[in-house]
């Protein structure tokens, strides 16, 4: 609902976090790591700029696919071209 | 205690009465000695409750001031010419995010031609940027105006940056007598910083996040009546300083033997340090000439150039600066003030660009541009704009 302006605090504050936007339904290209390429080097996560891969119990990344908008870095600094980008669902 | 120091070291002593929380900058000519008379504060153990922030750009340095202004911290930066270019994205986040943090800014021209001297261009081309900006004569004033800033800044009916130019070299690398006030003295006319809304830990919250259209413009309006409201409290703030340490300055501008005079030159800078001899020394020969000095170009003072222009009968805009299309900023301005005035005052009102790229503005310039105001008042107008000092062709005959 639109306030008056008496009615605003001096800057926009929202209360809810970001975690609420999923940003994953953006995505066009869809990240698959083959984890028998894998080497855990950790590559893609180190440059994931959303912060959408995570490091499992094994050591192996994973991808969190609310959050992945698909820009593909990840496949493009993986050093073994375990990452592929595919038009697959991103479910 | 009175200290011989230049303008930056009057600055970095301003910023440590202060006492910030946090302090991030990034060297640039002339700018770079506040940098390193920071570093000396913190090298001793003299600013042991503060946080220096080493960055590796202009634009990180605000954005990390920024950052610890909404932890709720009172910040300090400074910089110069192309370092404040390049924070402009950010001095538009930090004025919207109301964050009252005090930057100085050393007058330096902008590039290319390459330079590194004198000339307002830089500050001003921040205008609509929802920074206050002030514009210091002398060391003394520079470091009274740091501590004066945080206080108007962080009145709770403003809540806006507020930026302090000083000339480059004429104040920068310059040395003067400044009475640098005991700690215990400005503890009490500035206390600790209290912010309304911070990030706390814990509690999970956005700070500037998305507003639709239907509440944009109310936003906007709220920080456009707190620059207009931070007039009252910058007259106010600068008299309760000159209550407490003897100094003030004249609020929002400086009428300098102003009350009689015809003709008056209005400008700011280091610039007005020059033209008041010039004016003391026109009184002798029964001149009736003054000064008016601005100080704050944001907000900007457009009562008082109303009454000025109701007491003169020329008036001469002289600046070291120029908006390419048409005339100076300030000329433009104080043109803009007149035209609904109420009491109608109409003077004689001409541009004088000069000192642009740090070139001298000196006795005789002063005196010139005095005696070609009076000449022109009483004779037309040649031209609404003249670039004093310009070095032309040689007219052919």
């Amino acid at each position: 609902m639109a306030k008056t302006y008496d009615e605003l605090p001096i800057m926009p504050i929202s209360d809810t976090s970001s975690e609420g936007v999923k940003t994953g339904s953006w995505r066009t290209y869809m990240p698959v790591i083959d984890l028998k390429k894998c080497v855990k080097c950790n590559n893609c996560w180190k440059f994931c700029p959303d912060v959408a891969i995570y490091i499992g119990e094994e050591g192996f990344p994973h991808v969190n696919y609310d959050y992945c908008k698909g820009c593909g870095i990840c496949a493009n600094e993986c050093p073994t071209k375990a990452i592929n980008m595919t038009r697959g669902d991103s479910e | 205690m009175k200290q011989v120091i230049t303008g930056n070291s009057a600055t970095a002593y301003g910023a440590k009465l202060s006492r910030p929380g946090v302090i991030s900058a990034y060297p640039i000519t002339p700018q770079t000695t506040i940098v390193e008379y920071i570093a000396n504060f913190m090298a001793d153990g003299e600013l042991e409750n503060t946080q220096y922030i080493k960055v590796e750009s202009e634009h990180s340095a605000m954005a990390s001031c920024i950052s610890a202004g909404i932890a709720g911290s009172r910040v300090f930066t400074a910089t110069s010419s192309h370092g404040l270019a390049l924070m402009h994205e950010v001095l538009m986040w930090a004025a919207g995010a109301r964050i009252p943090m005090v930057m100085v800014n050393v007058n330096r021209a902008m590039g290319p031609p390459w330079s590194v001297w004198a000339d307002h261009q830089d500050s001003i081309a921040q205008r609509d940027t929802g920074w206050m900006q002030v514009f210091a004569e002398n060391n003394q004033e520079i470091l009274d105006l740091v501590i004066q800033s945080y206080k108007i800044a962080e009145n709770s009916d403003v809540m806006l940056p507020n930026m302090i130019t000083q000339d480059a070299f004429y104040l920068s690398h310059t040395v003067e007598p400044v009475d640098i006030p005991e700690q215990e003295a400005v503890d009490e006319f500035l206390p600790a910083y209290e912010p309304d809304h911070t990030v706390n830990i814990g509690k999970r919250q956005g700070f500037g996040s998305l507003v639709m259209p239907d509440n944009y413009m109310e936003f906007r309006y709220k920080m456009a009546k707190a620059m207009d409201d931070s007039r009252n409290i910058i007259k106010k703030t600068d008299a309760e300083f000159g209550k407490k340490f003897g100094r003030s300055y004249g609020g929002m501008m400086e009428f300098y033997k102003c009350e009689d005079a015809d003709y008056v030159l209005l400008g700011a800078g280091t610039s007005v340090s020059t033209a008041r001899q010039a004016v003391d020394e026109l009184r002798k020969e029964g001149k009736k000439v003054g000064i008016a000095k601005l100080r704050y170009f944001r907000p900007f003072p457009y009562e008082e150039v109303r009454k000025l222009a109701s007491m003169v009968k020329g008036i001469g805009v002289f600046e070291r600066t120029f908006t390419f299309g048409h005339g100076g900023p300030f000329y433009n301005e104080v043109m803009g003030a007149l035209y609904n005035d109420p009491a109608g005052s109409k003077p004689f009102i001409k541009n004088y660009i000069l000192g642009l790229g740090g070139r001298d503005v000196k006795l005789d310039d002063v005196k010139d541009v005095f005696k070609n105001l009076e000449h022109e008042t009483n004779n037309g107008i040649t031209e609404e704009v003249q670039w004093h000092g310009l070095l032309k062709p040689q007219e052919v005959k």
